[in-house]
C-alpha cells in the first residue's frame, strides 16, 4: 500500500517493483503450464503498477524496464501458442479484455508485434490500429512510456522496403506515416510533461498539492532538467528511427517528412525542445538532404522561440555540411547548385539581428563555423572568406577588445582556420578583413594568435619575400614585437618570453628575397618592428637581423659593381652603417659581450670588402665595449680570444691602424685577473705578429718578444703559487709556450733558435722532478707527446728533419 | 660498433632556422650511442632535441651559447679510443691545424673535436686525428663563404674509427668514408 502525505519516491517504487516481481512470478508460474487465462491475468495486474502517478520520470523509468523485461517472455510465450495453433486474431481479441486501459494498450502492443510476424494482416494495419489506441492514455508519463515501448516494439517491423513485412507499393509511406504520428503525439504529452514540471519546481505549488518543499534549488533544478531531457529522448527516437527508414528517399524527406517534423518543431513552442528536435534533424538525417532542404530548414529558424540557442544548431549544421564538404571533392558541385553559402551568410546575419543581446562568443561561434564552411567548400574563393571575416569585424565593431577568454580563444580558431586551410600565411594577408580581427585581440592573445602564426610558416617553410608582406606580417604579430598595452607585462614567465622571442628570430631567418634592393628593404623594414621592442627582446631579435645583414653584404660582393649604378642602390658600406647602429642600440639592454661577438662578425665581413675605415670603426667600438663594459673575468677571456681571433684573420689594415690594435690587444691579454688566463692570452697574441699567408707580417722578434713575455708570467705564476700553498704548481703553461716555441720554429722564425728550445726543455724537466712541485699527470703526459712530437718530426727526415736533429729530448 | 654523433656550429636561432629537414629525418632516436658537441647550439631547445637522440651527450662551450655552464673543454673515452672535445674559438689561430695539434697533445687525446671554422675537415697526424664536423645547418661564417650543412657519425670498432661525413650539397646529401687506424702502441708511462 501506498502512504499518503508526505512523498517518499524510493518507498513507492520499491513498493511498485515488489508488486510487479510478485505478479511476474505468479505469471510465470501461468506460462509454465501453459495456462493462457492466468498469464493474462496476472500480467495485467503486474503492469498495473504502470499506472502510478506519484513516480518522477526517472524512476517510473526503472518500473518501465522492468515490464519491459517481463513482457519479452510474455511476448516469446505468444509466439509459442502461435505455432501451437492458437489463433493470433483470437489472441488479439483476449487481452482486450484487461479491465484497465493501460494493461490492455500494453498487452495489445506485445500482441500486435507478434502478430505482425505471422504476416496474417499487413504490418501497416496492425500499426495504423495500435498508434491510434494508444491515444486512449492522455497522462504524459505514463503515455510517453506506452508510445515508447510500441515504438521500441515495432522498430524492426516496419514495413519498409527490402524488409520482409513490405507489403504492396507505398508501404513506406504507411510505415513513415506510423511513426510521425507516434512522434506527433509523444512531442505533444512531452511538452505537458514539462509544462507541468516547470510548474512543481515552485515551491509554492508544490507545498499546495500537498508534496515537501525542495531540498535545495539548484539541486531541484538540475534534477527536473535532466528529467526533461530524458523526456525528449524518448520522443527523439522516433526521428532516429525515420532516419533508419531505408526508403525515406530525398523526395520522401522533401515532401512529407521534414514538412511534419518541422511543423511540430514549431509548433509545441518549448525552447529546449525546440533546440533538441532541430539538433535531432540535423543529427540523423543525411547531409545532402540538408543541402537540399537548405531552404526549408533555415526558414524554419525564425519561427522558433527567440530564446532558442539558434547560433549553437545553426554552428552544428555546418560543421557537419563542412565535413560533408571535405570527404569527397564530388559532393561540391552540389553546394555550388543549391547557392549553400549565400542562404547560410543570410541565414546567420538575419539571426544575428534578431538576437541583438547575442553575446559575443556566440557570434563568433557562427561566423567561424561558416568560415570553416566556406574554406571546405570554396577553397580558392577567397573574397568569400574575406566576406564572412569583414561581417564578423562589423558585428565587433564598436565592442572594443575583447575580455571574455572564450571568446578570445574562438577567435583564435577563427583566425587558424585559414591559416591551416591554406597553408600559407601569404595568402591568409590577402584577406583585407585578417588583420582587422586581430584588433579587437587583448595582448595575451595576440601573442597566442601570433605564435600559430609563426608556426605555420616554419612548418610550411613559407618564404616571405617583399617588404610589403613583411610589414604587414609584423603588423599581425606585434603582440610578440612589442608591448602592446604601452607597459611592459612583468608577468610573462622568463621561460615562455625566451620560447616566443627566439620563434621571431626563426622567423627573421624566413624573410628573403634574391633581389638585393627588396632584401635590403625588408632588413629595414625588420629593424624598425624589432628596435620598437625594447631592451628584453633586443638581444634575440639583433644577432638575426644583423646576420641577414650580413649575407646581403657577402651577396652584393658576388655580384659586379655597377659604375652607373643609382645613388640610392644598396652598397656594403649602406649596410655597415646600419649596422653599426642597430649594435650600438643594445647599449640600451645592456648586452656588451654580444655586441662586441657581433662588432668583430661585423669588421671581418668589412675586411673581406677591403674597407678599411669602417672595419677599424668596429673594433674601436668592440674595444671600447671591453674596456668599458666587459668586467666579468670569464667573460674577458672570452672577448680576447674573440679579439685576438678576429684580428689575426684582418689584412685589410695599414701598419698604423694594425699597430693601434694590436698593442692595446696585448695590454689587455696582460692585464686579465688570473696569471694562467694571461700567460695564454699573450702567447695566443704571437700570432698577431706572424700571419702565414701575409708576407709582410712576420715579425720573428716581436713574436718573441711576446713568448718571453709569457714565460716571464708562467714564472710568476709558479712564484705566486709557491708562496700561496707551498708547491709550485702545475708545469702545464711551460709546456704550452714550449709547443708555441717549436710551433714558431718550425714556420721559420729565426728568433726562435734550438738553445732556446732546449733550455726551455731542461727547465721543464727540472721543474718537473722538483720536490716542491705539485704531481699533475696531464701536464706530465702533454710533455711526454710533446717529445714524442718532437721525435716523429726528427724521422721525418728532409728540411724538417734536418731543423729538430740539434734538439735533444 | 659503436656509433658517435660529431655535430656542431648549429646557430639556431640567430644564424639559422633549423636543421635540413633531410638531416631531420636522418636522424632517429635509438640509433646513436653518444653525441658529441662543439658548441653553438644556442639556445636550450636545441639541447633537448640533441638530448632526444641520444641521452648521453656531451657539450662543450661555444661562445653564443646561452648556457654558459658547458665546460671549455671535455675529454672522455669510448672503446679503445680517447676523444677531446672544444669549441675551437679559443685556440689561435682559428683553424690552424698546429695549433689544434697542440691542444690535441695537451688533452692527450686521440681524436680532437673542434668546430668553430663551419668547415669541415679531417685530419691525420702522428698524434692522432682531428675532425672538425662543420656546421649542422650551413650556418653564416665569418671564415668561408662557402657552407654546406655537414655533420660526422663515427663508427667506433676496436682499434679502427670510421668517419662517415654527411653533407648537404645543393639540395642533396652526400656521403663520404674515411678510415683510421689506431697503432696499438702505448703512450709512455711516467
Amino acid at each position: 500500500m501506498i502512504a499518503d502525505g508526505v512523498e517518499d519516491e524510493e518507498k513507492w517504487l520499491a513498493a511498485g517493483i515488489a508488486g510487479l516481481q510478485q505478479n511476474a512470478f505468479y505469471m510465470h508460474r501461468a506460462l509454465d503450464s501453459n495456462n493462457l487465462r492466468d498469464a493474462l491475468k496476472y500480467s495485467a495486474q503486474m503492469l498495473s503498477e504502470l499506472r502510478t502517478s506519484r513516480l518522477s520520470p526517472h524512476k517510473y523509468y526503472e518500473l518501465y524496464m522492468r515490464a519491459f523485461d517481463e513482457l519479452r517472455k510474455l511476448e516469446m510465450f505468444f509466439k509459442e501458442e502461435t505455432r501451437r495453433g492458437c489463433s493470433i486474431i483470437d489472441l488479439y481479441e483476449l487481452v482486450q479484455h484487461a479491465g484497465n486501459i493501460l494493461p490492455r494498450l500494453y498487452l495489445l502492443c506485445t500482441v500486435g508485434c507478434v502478430y505482425i510476424k505471422t504476416k496474417e494482416a499487413p504490418a501497416k494495419d496492425v500499426l495504423k490500429d495500435l498508434v491510434e489506441m494508444c491515444r486512449g492514455i492522455q497522462h504524459p508519463v505514463r503515455g510517453l512510456f506506452l508510445r515508447s515501448y510500441l515504438a521500441q516494439v515495432s522498430r524492426d517491423k516496419l514495413p519498409d522496403i527490402g524488409s520482409e513485412y513490405e507489403g504492396d507499393a507505398d508501404s513506406v509511406v504507411d510505415a513513415v506515416e506510423f511513426v510521425l504520428q507516434n512522434f506527433t503525439e509523444m512531442n505533444k504529452l512531452c511538452y505537458t510533461a514539462c509544462q507541468s514540471f516547470i510548474l512543481l519546481a515552485d515551491p509554492e505549488l508544490r507545498l499546495a498539492v500537498g508534496l515537501s518543499g525542495l531540498q535545495g534549488p539548484a539541486r531541484e533544478k538540475e534534477k527536473r532538467e535532466k528529467e526533461r531531457s530524458e523526456l525528449r529522448d524518448l520522443v527523439g527516437k522516433n526521428l532516429h528511427v525515420l532516419g533508419q527508414i531505408e526508403g525515406v528517399d530525398l523526395d520522401m524527406y522533401k515532401d512529407t517528412v521534414l514538412p511534419r517534423v518541422l511543423e511540430q518543431v514549431v509548433n509545441c513552442k518549448d525552447e529546449l525542445a525546440q533546440y533538441y528536435l532541430m539538433d535531432c534533424i540535423i543529427q540523423v538525417f543525411p547531409d545532402e538532404y540538408h543541402l537540399q532542404t537548405l531552404d526549408v530548414l533555415l526558414g524554419a529558424f525564425p519561427q522558433l522561440q527567440p530564446t532558442v540557442d539558434i547560433k549553437t544548431v545553426l554552428s552544428r549544421l555546418m560543421e557537419r555540411l563542412s565535413n560533408y564538404a571535405a570527404s569527397s571533392a564530388d559532393v561540391l558541385p552540389e553546394f555550388l547548385q543549391v547557392e549553400a553559402f549565400s542562404k547560410l551568410n543570410n541565414a546567420i546575419g538575419k539571426v544575428i539581428e534578431a538576437q541583438p543581446d547575442m553575446p559575443t562568443l556566440g557570434v563568433i561561434t557562427l561566423y567561424s563555423s561558416l568560415l570553416t564552411f566556406t574554406l571546405h567548400v570554396h577553397p580558392e574563393r577567397l573574397d568569400y572568406a574575406d566576406q564572412v571575416l569583414g561581417a564578423c569585424v562589423k558585428k565587433l565593431s564598436g565592442k572594443g577588445k575583447l575580455q571574455d577568454n572564450k571568446a578570445t580563444k574562438q577567435i583564435v580558431a577563427l583566425l587558424s582556420a585559414p591559416l591551416e586551410k591554406y597553408n600559407d600565411i601569404v595568402t591568409a594577408l590577402k584577406l583585407s578583413n585578417y588583420p582587422r580581427m586581430m584588433e579587437y585581440l587583448d595582448s595575451e592573445t595576440n601573442k597566442v594568435m601570433a605564435t600559430v602564426i609563426i608556426q605555420s610558416i616554419m612548418k610550411n617553410k613559407t618564404r616571405i619575400s617583399t617588404a610589403d608582406r613583411v610589414e604587414a606580417l609584423f603588423e599581425l604579430i606585434k603582440g610578440l614585437i612589442k608591448d602592446l598595452d604601452g607597459s611592459p607585462d612583468d608577468e610573462v614567465d622568463e621561460d615562455d618570453f625566451k620560447e616566443e622571442q627566439n620563434s621571431v628570430a626563426r622567423l627573421i631567418q624566413m624573410l628573403y628575397n634574391d633581389d638585393p634592393e627588396e632584401m635590403f628593404k625588408i632588413i629595414c623594414t625588420v629593424r624598425k618592428h624589432i628596435l620598437a621592442g625594447g631592451p628584453k627582446r633586443l638581444p634575440f631579435t639583433v644577432p638575426p637581423l644583423v646576420y641577414s645583414s650580413l649575407k646581403l653584404v657577402r651577396q652584393l660582393q658576388s655580384q659586379e659593381e655597377n659604375p652607373f649604378g643609382e645613388e640610392e642602390s644598396t652598397t656594403p658600406k649602406k649596410i655597415f652603417q646600419l649596422l653599426n647602429q642597430t649594435v650600438e642600440t643594445l647599449s640600451n639592454v645592456p648586452a656588451p659581450e654580444l655586441a662586441l661577438q657581433l662588432y668583430l662578425q661585423c669588421a671581418e665581413a668589412a675586411n673581406d670588402c677591403d674597407l678599411e675605415p669602417v672595419a677599424y670603426e668596429f673594433f674601436t667600438q668592440a674595444y671600447i665595449l671591453y674596456e668599458e663594459e666587459i668586467s666579468d673575468s670569464r667573460a674577458q677571456v672570452t672577448a680576447i680570444h674573440l679579439i685576438i681571433g678576429t684580428l689575426q684573420r684582418m689584412h685589410v689594415f695599414g701598419v698604423e691602424n694594425r699597430d693601434t690594435l694590436t698593442h692595446k690587444a696585448t695590454g689587455y691579454s696582460a692585464k686579465l685577473l688570473k696569471k694562467p688566463d694571461q700567460c695564454r692570452a699573450v702567447y695566443a697574441c704571437s700570432h698577431l705578429f706572424w700571419v702565414d699567408d701575409q708576407d709582410n707580417i712576420k715579425d720573428g722578434e716581436r713574436v718573441l718578444l711576446c713568448l718571453k713575455r709569457a714565460l716571464r708570467i708562467a714564472n710568476a705564476a709558479q712564484q705566486m703559487s709557491n708562496a700561496a700553498r707551498g708547491s709550485t704548481g702545475s708545469v702545464t703553461l711551460f709546456v704550452e709556450i714550449l709547443n708555441k716555441y717549436l710551433y714558431f720554429y718550425e714556420k721559420g722564425n729565426p728568433q726562435i733558435n734550438v738553445a732556446a728550445i732546449q733550455s726551455l726543455i731542461e727547465l721543464i724537466t727540472t721543474e718537473m722532478q722538483s720536490e716542491t712541485s705539485t704531481p699533475d699527470p696531464a701536464a706530465d703526459a702533454f710533455f711526454a707527446s710533446t717529445l714524442r712530437y718532437i721525435e716523429f718530426q726528427k724521422q721525418k727526415g728532409g728540411a724538417v728533419g734536418e731543423k729538430y736533429e740539434p734538439i735533444k729530448v | 660498433m659503436v656509433l658517435v654523433l660529431a655535430i656542431g656550429d648549429l646557430h639556431i636561432p640567430h644564424r639559422a632556422a633549423d636543421l635540413p629537414p633531410k638531416f631531420k629525418s636522418m636522424l632517429v632516436p635509438g640509433k646513436i650511442q653518444h653525441i658529441i658537441c662543439t658548441g653553438n647550439l644556442c639556445i636550450k631547445e636545441v639541447h633537448d632535441y640533441l638530448k632526444s637522440l641520444c641521452p648521453d651527450l656531451h657539450v662543450t662551450r661555444g661562445e653564443y651559447d646561452e648556457d654558459s655552464r658547458y665546460p671549455e673543454n671535455k675529454t672522455l673515452t669510448i672503446g679503445q679510443f680517447k676523444l677531446g672535445i672544444c669549441h675551437g674559438h679559443q685556440v689561435i689561430p682559428w683553424g690552424d691545424l698546429d695549433s689544434l695539434a697542440m691542444l690535441q697533445r695537451q688533452l692527450d687525446v686521440d681524436i680532437l673535436i673542434t668546430g668553430h671554422t663551419h668547415q669541415f675537415k679531417a685530419y691525420k697526424h702522428e698524434g692522432g686525428v682531428v675532425i672538425n664536423p662543420g656546421s649542422a645547418t650551413g650556418a653564416y661564417s665569418s671564415f668561408t663563404y662557402d657552407v654546406n650543412p655537414s655533420f660526422v657519425l663515427m663508427d667506433i670498432d676496436g682499434l679502427r674509427v670510421v668517419l662517415y661525413v654527411y653533407e648537404l650539397i645543393d639540395g642533396e646529401v652526400k656521403v663520404d668514408k674515411i678510415d683510421f687506424k689506431k697503432t696499438a702502441t702505448t703512450h709512455a708511462t711516467h
